[in-house]
């Protein structure tokens, strides 16, 4: 990236004596994964064209327990979940943005009864509001008339209810958005989740991602539009599987509207 | 001896209605082997979810066809069974069509009418109902074998009997035919039968005598059906869950020890507190269904073996071989085995070496889970099947540290470094700069 990212940490804004407006949490595969360390950039592009005060935790955010709870493995999960909100606490942290929809789901739903309850947003629903304070500021031109489609995450979607924002979002591109059959609350999961990301699929005919691929490119979309880490890397694998690589891209929403600006 | 048909009425309906209420019971007593849950709150809102979704259908018609027939069978249900009051009474009291007695003629000729035509909707519905289950290539139901295939064609046989009982009971009943009003259908069925008063009386009184029956055997039957769901969609919907889909529970016993492990005050050589309020769970998850909830074992009952789940599975569409529909099916049927096991030994369950994990439901199904819920929206009554394979999967993790290996990787970079892959902590903010 060209410009130079303005990124603060809780511990910088402490020491100013101020607080953020909001705490962008970046999540394991946003820090670490290649792909994902992209979308981060390209959301945190986006806060800094909007001007928002935001903090990250560093070196202090550890892994929210999200995939070891979904893997059967409570006491990781709590014991994470107590050390960040620990942590959390600490800052007087009230609201949180996140771009991966099983931190989202996570600290939104799983960690007010172990005692850390925030304002939890995702980053497709930030963005949204961001653009309708007239914060952000989209130019239609880069992806006018392509064919997107968004593949629903299945933590923001069917778990949590969130059709709207992202699809609202992208509609500021004036980009031609284009469903799936199988979509909103009936979308097929991208086979990440519930920890599969971390391990080899069981026996079948085909792995998940194959079949969700096949259902995205039914649309003949130039973009397939995601707003997961890992719906992303399914996606990307699917594509490369496919050999659409050429013809078709996997983007998240923040990546869209970061090309938008 | 005029009493004689109004005693044998009366006997049949007591020894029906006993014996249903009595298997009732073994079916409640088998739900409360589950653990106790709390669902005494959100009581409007609960309220509401039964009204819309079990009363009003709300997700059966997603599915529109399915959704459609089923509304008629389910309305025809519900409305024909009125006529089953009057059957009742007549019965008990040896008077005929006591409803022309207290109704207008009109209105009586309305209701009956209203029967007879949804009685021929529901005949309909019933053959489109076979014809998708045994012609037409419908996986959900092509892939059942067996005693639920066969399970699900004698519930249509049954209603195919009483609706044409219903009607044959009506067009051979000689004063009903001649008052004229209510025999909408009947009156194109009468001609097919003798003109003897005689054989139409005979053949009358028999349609009405093995239509009560039959209803009778029909109660009774549900017990041991997949076709309990017309009673328990009802509690299932009010019980089901209302928090959202993504939302799993945090493990009290677990939140405990947590706490315990990381207080600094802590002694870590003390012993339990004496008056230890909260009861310590036997064990950590689930491996058998007394250690699911009450609610996920009324799930169990309720579940009408329909597939929409398992169609809708992205594990199951790409030929893993987890299907929720399965993991119900298992669990009702552990239940059972568990229910009956208990009635043989005098009251008490007697260790039989057989458990819910392993020989019913195995590791491979639990572990092809994306826990995409995509199943829990599928299912027309509320039932959730991820709330189970959660439980057993806690079950293989924390009490068994069976997860797959990679998993095991996956948690021990998360203990170690705070992320699931082996990247230090410290590193976290390095894409800043990169």
């Amino acid at each position: 990236m060209s410009e130079q990212l303005q990124v603060k940490t809780m511990a910088e804004y402490m020491a100013e004596g101020k607080q953020p407006e909001v705490l962008f949490w970046v999540g394991s595969a946003g820090s670490y994964d290649d792909r994902a360390k992209k979308i981060t950039k390209a959301f945190v592009k986006l806060l800094n064209n909007a001007g928002v005060e935001f903090a990250v935790l560093g070196a202090e955010e550890s892994n929210t327990g999200d995939v070891a709870k979904r893997a059967g493995n409570e006491f990781l999960f709590q014991m994470q979940a107590m050390m960040n909100i620990e942590v959390l606490n600490a800052y007087e942290i009230k609201r949180i943005v996140t771009c991966d929809p099983h931190s989202f789901n996570c600290i939104k739903n799983e960690y007010p009864s172990l005692g850390g309850v925030y304002d939890v947003v995702h980053h497709t629903q930030y963005i949204k509001q961001l653009i309708d304070a007239g914060r952000l500021s989209v130019k239609g031109d880069t992806y006018k008339g392509k064919r997107i489609t968004f593949h629903d995450p299945c933590y923001l979607g069917r778990a949590n209810s969130e059709f709207h924002a992202p699809r609202s979002v992208l509609r500021n591109t004036n980009a031609n958005l284009v469903e799936m059959k199988k979509n909103k609350r009936f979308a097929l999961c991208c086979g990440a989740g519930g920890a599969q990301m971390f391990k080899e699929p069981e026996k079948g005919d085909k792995d998940v991602n194959i079949l969700r691929t096949e259902q995205a490119l039914e649309t003949t979309p130039d973009i397939i539009a995601t707003g997961c880490p890992y719906c992303n890397t399914m996606m990307t694998d699917g594509i490369k599987a496919k050999e659409k690589e050429d013809t078709v891209t996997v983007l998240d929403v923040a990546e869209v509207l970061a090309n938008s600006l | 001896m005029n009493y004689l048909p109004n005693i044998i009425f009366a006997l049949i309906l007591i020894a029906g209605i006993g014996y249903f209420a009595r298997n009732i019971k073994k079916l409640i007593r088998n739900i409360k082997l589950g653990r106790e849950v709390d669902a005494s709150d959100n009581k409007s809102q609960r309220w509401k979810n039964m009204a819309r979704i079990a009363l009003g259908q709300s997700k059966m018609v997603v599915r529109p066809i399915a959704g459609f027939l089923h509304i008629i069978v389910y309305v025809g249900f519900i409305i024909i069974n009125i006529e089953v009051l009057e059957i009742i009474i007549d019965g008990l009291f040896g008077t005929h069509r006591i409803g022309l007695k207290v109704l207008p003629e009109s209105v009586y000729g309305f209701l009956i009418g209203s029967f007879e035509i949804l009685a021929v909707l529901v005949l309909i519905a019933v053959v489109v109902f076979w014809l998708r289950r045994n012609i037409i290539n419908i996986k959900r139901f092509k892939s059942l074998k067996g005693w639920p295939k066969n399970d699900g064609n004698i519930i249509l046989y049954f209603e195919v009997v009483l609706m044409c009982l219903f009607l044959v009971m009506n067009a051979t009943d000689t004063s009903f035919q001649n008052m004229g009003a209510g025999n909408v259908i009947s009156q194109f069925i009468s001609p097919w039968f003798s003109d003897n008063p005689d054989t139409l009386h005979l053949i009358e009184r028999s349609a009405w005598w093995l239509h009560i029956v039959g209803i009778l055997v029909f109660l009774n039957y549900l017990y041991f059906s997949k076709h309990l769901h017309i009673l328990l969609a009802f509690p299932n919907t009010y019980y089901g869950k209302l928090t959202p889909k993504g939302q799993f529970n945090n493990l009290e016993a677990v939140t405990n020890e947590v706490k315990l492990m990381m207080d600094p005050n802590a002694d870590p050589f003390a012993a339990p507190a004496e008056d230890d309020n909260a009861e310590e769970p036997a064990k950590f998850g689930a491996s058998d269904v007394m250690d699911l909830n009450r609610i996920q074992l009324l799930n169990a009952y309720t579940c009408t073996e329909c597939g929409r789940c398992t169609s809708e599975c992205p594990a199951n569409q790409t030929g893993k071989k987890l299907s929720p529909r399965k993991i119900m099916m298992d669990t009702r049927d552990r239940l059972v085995e568990v229910g009956k096991n208990i009635d043989a030994n005098g009251g008490e369950f007697k260790d039989d070496g057989k458990q819910l994990l392993g020989d019913y439901i195995t590791n491979e199904e639990l572990w092809a889970c994306t826990t995409c819920n995509a199943c829990v929206e599928a299912c027309p009554v509320s039932i959730d099947p991820l709330s189970i394979i959660m439980e057993m999967r806690r079950y293989l993790v924390m009490e068994e540290s069976a997860a797959p290996m990679e998993l095991n990787n996956m948690m021990t970079n998360i203990e170690n470094n705070g992320a699931p892959w082996p990247y230090n902590q410290q590193d976290r903010l390095n894409w800043v700069n990169e």
